[in-house]
């Protein structure tokens, strides 16, 4: 057997085609573009079983969450999900369109190019005893992060700010060494009086 | 066709008698057909997804709301009308709402937890249960049935094992956007979650290949849940929606009433194209010298093919269409160009790759469509008209996105298209029939005989598709048979043309070829599959005579796992490894389940064989003995491009 009309651009005769498309550029593969971090936010139904649906939609279309976020709204039927991922636009779009097949979800927005207040908490358990407290502490300070618990060896920190503020503090306490930490994941909100909650209001 | 034609059939009187016999002993069955009365097989369709305005789309509608509100007009009764004093638990409300949905047949299969159910099943006789042998087979008729009728199927399965064999199914049903309702039952719900007897979690498993799905613990939850899980399935793009009762659900009395209107929020599809966009796309069609239609399975959902014609005709535009897009468009029609991808003609695929503008109805370029997308029509700009928004710039970046349902759209947009005279398009069109001439080129075609006189499979597929003049319901199984059956069968009525496209299901074929026949009783239907695929699920042959379900089988018998055997052959460098198996003596078989079994191993044998299967009252299975070495032309190898078919090397017939 031999492949026929192997050719790039197949059999057809360029000829043929308008002259507008002349040169057969390839065809460009959607979600292969430059990945960098999105903020989605998802408002879904406060249904048993919505949270897995979100996580393994995520999952079998292969899509990698970094940071999922969920909590009441003040309404008490809807819930709030702050989605962070990784991926080029067409990925992105992609994902939040999947995201609006599930039943339980009324609305997504990509919030990464609009203005938004961006924070999450962080708890650092950070080794410090009388040595080198006084240097935790004004780490923490310049950092607005407040120290929460006192103990001999260790003490405390919550901080909150952007993913990137938490991660410099962290990285500063790192030289301490650092017995525990949680984050809670990025918490987001669009700046301004519009509402992506109003939007659906039942 | 008379009996002394029916040369070919083995041992068939005897068989034949059986099944009469069978035959008024099976549940619920008339002389009319497979339990259905005249009426209900009138050839009216009902549609899925009904485009706005026209008065199928009304009519259903209104209907909808019928159901919905008015019971008596729907004539069902209630338990004291039906002159039971028992009060009215989870299984009368599932058995209400279904009828309430118009549904008067569905698949299943009991268990344990399900016993409530069937308990109450007698009490409704207009509910038809037809009891598969493997609960796969219902989720298949189910599908099989929606398919051809148009209308949601319904399977039933119980907790544990039976609802995890239903998941194929519902996978399948999925892929190819197939409405349909799957039922299964659960242990009672203060063992959930103790891994009791038949305990799985069946609503994880199938949480990513449904649209939707339920558990329900409540019998009072049970006239909500069935009315949603209805409306999901239908509207939009349709899709599979699975609900899992507890035995306690269906057990505990039920005091709710079936609901007027639903609540989902969160389920809003789009069916009305946005006017600018389609304004871009009108535009685009004036300017394109080369375009092509690509219509999918969203033209048949939507009921769109009369809109598709008018498109065509009106602007002079070919129309290719992909596996699930078959009877689309009559293939007779001359604008009809024919299938496109893997193994669509080679035409068809030299059209798409030449091709300035693609307009893409209701398809989602699956990769068998694409190949690699790289090298997917070079030259073209791309329309894209979907229901679903998430398949648009999923696979192919497209330069005019259109979200909303075909028919609509089409609708929309025809009065803005200009019209073009035939001449204008006249050297395109010529040079694609040029094409189709060379394409369709093949020595043994019309003789059935393949090399040294073998029977060829494509030989046979024709002749099925001319012994009822085009009009039988084909339900294909997964591989070579499949192929064959797309290219040559010849397709003119929409919704005539099965198969299992996006999951590529084997054994699939006679279990929806089962559905189909009870979907669509006024028509002729025949599965054609591999001996590979039938011995997956030949055990519904027993469902077809228990239930008489008058499916012809034609089983392409080339002791191969056929597609797996030419890859081995084209890619594999020849290393057939457990691509040869063995099958049962069919006609044996055949006859130990009491179905008609008849044979032909060369091309003089076929057309006789057909007539002889067509001939008998009930099910029947022709074995045609085919070329071992056939493959499936042409081919276009995983990775590669519309551009890069693998062709048939013909050969003289060596002696």
């Amino acid at each position: 057997m031999s492949p026929t009309g192997s050719t790039p651009g197949g059999s057809a005769d360029p000829a043929h085609a308008s002259p507008a498309h002349t040169a057969p550029p390839a065809r460009a593969l959607p979600g292969h573009g430059d990945a960098h971090r999105h903020v989605l936010v998802a408002i879904v139904l406060n249904r048993p079983g919505v949270l897995n649906r979100v996580a393994s939609l995520m999952r079998a279309r292969n899509f990698n969450i970094e940071t999922l976020a969920v909590s009441h709204t003040d309404q008490t039927d809807v819930s709030r999900m702050t989605i962070t991922l990784r991926g080029d636009d067409v990925a992105v779009e992609q994902a939040a369109k999947q995201l609006y097949r599930l039943i339980d979800v009324l609305k997504v927005q990509d919030v990464t190019s609009d203005p938004t207040v961006e924070h999450e908490i962080a708890l650092i358990k950070v080794r410090a005893d009388d040595r080198n407290r006084g240097e935790v502490l004004t780490i923490a300070d310049m950092y607005k992060a407040k120290v929460v618990d006192l103990a001999a060896e260790s003490l405390i920190v919550e901080a909150t700010g952007t993913e990137a503020e938490v991660d410099a503090l962290i990285a500063l306490l790192r030289g301490f060494g650092i017995k525990e930490l949680v984050r809670s994941g990025t918490v987001v909100m669009s700046r301004g009086a519009g509402s992506i909650e109003e939007a659906v209001k039942r | 066709m008379s009996r002394s034609d029916r040369d070919s059939r083995v041992g068939a009187n005897r068989q034949q008698t059986d099944a009469s016999e069978r035959k008024g002993e099976a549940m619920g069955t008339t002389d009319d057909g497979p339990g259905r009365s005249p009426t209900a097989t009138s050839s009216r369709r009902i549609n899925h997804m009904p485009g706005a305005g026209t008065p199928t789309a009304d009519a259903i509608s209104a209907g909808r709301r019928e159901m919905l509100t008015d019971r008596h007009r729907l004539q069902i009764k209630s338990l004291a009308e039906r002159g039971l004093s028992r009060p009215r638990i989870g299984a009368d409300a599932l058995c209400e709402a279904l009828l309430r949905q118009g549904v008067d047949v569905f698949f299943g299969f009991p268990g344990g937890v399900l016993l409530p159910l069937y308990d109450v099943l007698g009490d409704y006789p207009e509910l038809r249960h037809i009891l598969v042998r493997h609960e796969q087979g219902a989720a298949h008729a189910a599908d099989g049935y929606a398919r051809a009728s148009g209308k949601v199927g319904v399977c039933l399965g119980t907790s544990g094992p039976g609802a995890t064999n239903l998941v194929t199914g519902i996978g399948n049903a999925m892929l190819d956007s197939v409405p349909i309702v799957a039922l299964t039952g659960n242990v009672v719900s203060s063992l959930l979650g103790k891994d009791a007897f038949q305990e799985i979690d069946i609503t994880g498993i199938t949480l990513p290949c449904t649209k939707h799905n339920y558990l329900v613990r409540d019998a009072n939850d049970i006239p909500r849940v069935v009315a949603e899980a209805f409306h999901i399935a239908a509207t939009g793009r349709p899709g599979p929606v699975h609900i899992d009762m507890t035995k306690d659900a269906l057990m505990g009395v039920c005091t709710a009433e079936h609901p007027g209107t639903l609540d989902l929020p969160g389920f809003k599809p789009n069916f009305d194209g946005n006017f600018r966009q389609m304004k871009l796309a009108a535009a685009e069609i004036a300017r394109a010298e080369r375009p092509v239609i690509l219509a999918g399975h969203g033209v048949l959902i939507s009921d769109a093919m009369d809109e598709l014609r008018e498109l065509a005709e009106k602007a002079q535009i070919p129309v290719a269409h992909t596996l699930l897009g078959v009877g689309a468009i009559d293939e007779t029609h001359p604008l009809s160009l024919g299938w496109v991808g893997m193994h669509g003609w080679k035409h068809v695929n030299k059209a798409i790759q030449s091709a300035d503008l693609l307009i893409a109805l209701g398809m989602r370029f699956d990769d068998r469509v694409t190949g690699h997308v790289p090298t997917f029509a070079p030259y073209a700009r791309i329309i894209h008209v979907d229901i679903d928004p998430a398949e648009i710039g999923k696979n192919v970046a497209v330069e005019v996105p259109i979200v909303g349902d075909v028919k609509r759209v089409l609708r929309a947009m025809l009065p803005m298209i200009p019209a073009v005279e035939p001449e204008a398009r006249a050297a395109y069109l010529e040079e694609l029939a040029g094409w189709r001439v060379e394409s369709e080129k093949t020595p043994w075609h019309g003789s059935g005989s393949w090399r040294n006189g073998q029977l060829s499979a494509d030989f046979v597929v024709c002749k099925i598709g001319e012994a009822s003049n085009h009009d039988a319901t084909i339900v294909a199984d997964v591989g070579q048979n499949q192929m064959w059956a797309a290219r040559y069968a010849g397709f003119r009525r929409p919704n005539s043309h099965i198969s299992s496209g996006g999951l590529g299901t084997m054994g699939f074929g006679l279990p929806a070829a089962m559905g189909a026949a009870v979907g669509r009783p006024d028509k002729e239907t025949w599965a054609i599959v591999g001996d590979g695929g039938l011995q997956m699920t030949s055990q519904e042959l027993m469902t077809l005579v228990q239930d008489h379900i008058p499916v012809k089988i034609a089983l392409l018998d080339n002791h191969k796992l056929g597609m797996i055997r030419q890859w081995q052959e084209l890619i594999y460098a020849g290393n057939y490894h457990s691509s040869h198996l063995l099958g049962p003596d069919w006609l044996k078989l055949a006859e130990a389940y009491g179905v008609a079994g008849f044979r032909a191993t060369t091309p003089e044998e076929v057309e006789s064989a057909i007539a002889a299967a067509r001939a008998v009252d009930g099910p029947a299975l022709v074995h045609f003995v085919i070329a071992e070495e056939q493959n499936v032309f042409p081919m276009m190898p995983a990775g590669k491009g519309l551009s890069d078919l693998l062709e048939e090397q013909f050969e003289e017939p060596k002696q």
